[in-house]
């Protein structure tokens, strides 16, 4: 009989019983010189809680410190955009919501912003004021989720609770409005899915009243606290040159100081009309990006406040009868469904309506060949989507500029030189989402 | 048919007189393809419309001349004078095209580096920022890869669409990575989903799929694949092989 090192073996009434040590370890340790050799490869993730999703990193070691970071992508890689290519271009708004998955009202947004540009038509301004309108609630549910996963990730797990509590409230909205907590595809090309309900706007009221405050409480519980202020302050340095460089859009490089704002600088979907501020902070560290997002969620209530008040009655889809459906869908009392009145016309008064119905549901509507690129400010920075079409009823290319994918970029520049630990904060202010990343 | 003009409303006319006129052969474009084949193309199911084979026509893209309108010609100005300075010959812009007000450059693909570079560092220009590196397969052309860079003038708040196409038996184009080093990663996915690969990009590897993944996703013949799902008693074939309308 062999005998092993780490699992002797004796023979006991029950059988053979091994006795497993492990002592491997100590042996490595013991022949390694700890003064030349130290350098340790550590393999972070893919499934690991702090690091958003299925990212991986691996991590050069020098002791504590960080000599090389690498982030290896690519694990929820989903093929939303060759998918996309095999539907109409109605069907691609539910493709696209589900890449960023905290943020599916900028992505279909942006996307349909590109198939309106192509096929050269303007949506109703009620439509417009409601996608501001339900844009900046998602931007505050996205910073929400952010400051709680990065307050958790940092140890600050009350910070978690309250976070997701208040951004659950904005679901709820979204699931008032759409039908759908996430993947909602309520915006359209040519307009919405449908209108607004009443009683949308008062919950949003509601939140409008309450929300302030809880802001304010968050900045409590977080900014004068020491270890918060530890962790984050000096972490994770980024400036302007290196943001330009790398590409990073967004809170990371309006916390280097430079106020690059698309709403601002390149106004889509009446952005201009509404006034707000871009909030900038000089800091480059992970402490300047919480304050900039801390700040950009007071004022996406001031806009949401305004696009409140800008809400007239209206349409909220294109008059063309070859790319609206001939009546607007309505959320029965399932909670999912068509109106009645809709099908009854359709069935039974208007054959032309029968007819359109038909044809946009089956084929969908045609979109003049060409392509467009159309970048929209994403609560991670520009998010860019390239459409491009042949002249038929499905996009021949769609590709999302998602900043997820590109601000990842930075991890190396923001980690490498520093603490282990450190690479949690650095990664975290970065805000990466796998979903977008991998799309 | 007369003189195509550049609207939209047109080229889905000539579309529609190019249809049948079997000037893209059949064989260019695979069935499952959806710029490709239309409508009724399919075979192997009841369809009995008879009429098989119509093939679409992706409508040529023409060239504008001149002026082109708003900040465009500063910055094709600007470019062709950044150009001068360099050796080479100064054929380097093979075509501009103004579309939905959006201005596309078509540069040589041995040129992309030095372009963007001057892109970038001309004071005249100064497209600090590389939004977005991104392909499109156009299948049927004989320059079929076009790789697609967004360039964004933070300076003068502009944007300009740098196109570069090559063919899927020489993919090769330089690296903007030197000039942009945000293009790094846009590169590997380009390269990852085309096939299109960047000499001088430091790390040229795949980065959304597997490193051992064989073939190019987002090519066009790369098919999307899929199984049949049964729904209440009916079989639905995965999307690229359902009956498509178009």
């Amino acid at each position: 009989m062999s005998t092993d090192a780490y699992a002797s073996a004796r023979e006991t009434t029950e059988g053979k019983v091994y006795t497993v040590t492990g002592g491997d370890w100590d042996t490595v340790v013991a022949g390694v010189d700890p003064i030349s050799e130290e350098r340790l490869v550590v393999n972070m993730g893919p499934q690991h809680p702090s690091t958003h999703g299925v990212l991986r990193l691996v991590l050069e070691m020098e002791g504590e410190t960080v000599i090389e970071t690498r982030a290896v992508i690519g694990y929820l890689h989903t093929g939303i955009e060759k998918n996309a290519e095999y539907r109409n271009w109605t069907q691609g708004t539910t493709f696209v919501t589900r890449a960023d998955y905290l943020a599916p009202l900028f992505n279909e947004t942006a996307y349909c912003l590109g198939v309106e540009k192509l096929l050269g038509v303007e949506v109703p301004e009620r439509a417009n004021t409601i996608r501001v309108l339900m844009m900046e609630l998602n931007r505050i549910s996205s910073h929400l989720v952010w400051l709680a996963t990065t307050g958790m990730e940092l140890g600050a797990l009350s910070m978690m609770i309250y976070g997701f509590r208040e951004r659950e409230y904005i679901l709820d909205i979204f699931e008032l409005v759409s039908g759908l907590r996430m993947n909602h595809a309520y915006i359209r090309p040519g307009g919405l899915a449908q209108d607004l309900p009443d009683a949308a706007v008062e919950k949003i009221r509601e939140f409008l009243t309450f929300m302030p405050k809880r802001i304010d409480s968050y900045e409590d519980l977080l900014s004068g606290n020491q270890i918060w202020q530890k962790r984050t302050q000096g972490v994770g340095y980024l400036d302007a040159t290196g943001c330009l460089a790398l590409g990073i859009t967004g809170p990371v490089l309006r916390a280097a100081g430079l106020g690059w704002d698309l709403r601002k600088t390149m106004p889509y979907c009446g952005y201009e009309d509404y006034e707000f501020d871009v909030v900038t902070n000089t800091g480059a560290d992970v402490w300047g990006r919480y304050q900039v997002r801390l700040s950009e969620m007071r004022e996406s209530l001031k806009l949401v406040e305004q696009a409140l008040e800008r809400l007239k009655p209206g349409p909220v889809m294109v008059a063309d009868k070859k790319i609206a459906w001939p009546a607007q869908l309505a959320i029965g009392t399932d909670g999912m469904g068509n109106s009645l009145e809709h099908v009854r016309r359709i069935m039974g008064q208007s054959m032309e309506a029968l007819i359109h119905h038909f044809k946009l549901v089956t084929e969908g509507f045609r979109v003049p060949a060409g392509q467009v690129y159309v970048p929209i400010e994403s609560p991670r920075g520009e998010l860019g989507l390239h459409v491009v079409s042949d002249g038929g009823t499905r996009p021949y290319r769609v590709h999302m500029r998602d900043p997820s994918f590109v601000n990842l970029q930075a991890l190396p520049a923001v980690s490498e030189g520093g603490m282990l630990a450190d690479v949690i904060a650095g990664g975290a202010s970065l805000d990466p989402v796998m979903g977008g990343c991998d799309r | 048919m007369s003189q195509p003009e550049n609207t939209p409303g047109d080229r889905v006319q000539r579309q529609a007189e190019a249809l049948g006129s079997g000037e893209l052969a059949a064989s260019n474009a695979p069935t499952g393809v959806p710029a490709g084949r239309g409508m009724f193309g399919v075979t192997g199911s009841s369809d009995t419309s008879g009429y098989g084979g119509l093939v679409r026509r992706r409508p040529a893209l023409l060239a504008n001349e001149p002026p082109y309108g708003g900040y465009f010609d500063d910055v094709v100005d600007g470019l062709r004078e950044g150009l001068a300075g360099i050796d080479g010959d100064d054929d380097w812009i093979e075509k501009v095209v103004v579309d939905r007000g959006e201005l596309t450059l078509y540069v040589r693909p041995e040129r992309i580096a030095q372009v963007c570079q001057v892109m970038r560092d001309d004071p005249a220009l100064r497209f600090e920022l590389c939004s977005s590196v991104s392909g499109v397969d156009y299948l049927g052309e004989a320059r079929r890869l076009h790789v697609v860079y967004h360039l964004t003038s933070m300076t003068y708040r502009r944007r300009v669409r740098l196109e570069v196409a090559v063919t899927v038996e020489d993919p090769h184009m330089p690296s903007v990575t030197q000039v942009y080093p945000t293009a790094d990663w846009q590169e590997r996915e380009t390269y990852d989903m085309f096939g299109v690969v960047f000499d001088g990009h430091p790390n040229l590897t795949r980065i959304l799929m597997p490193d051992d993944w064989e073939g190019y996703p987002q090519r066009k013949d790369d098919p999307l694949g899929g199984v049949p799902v049964e729904y209440k008693g009916a079989e639905i074939p995965p999307p690229d092989q359902r009956r498509a309308y178009t």
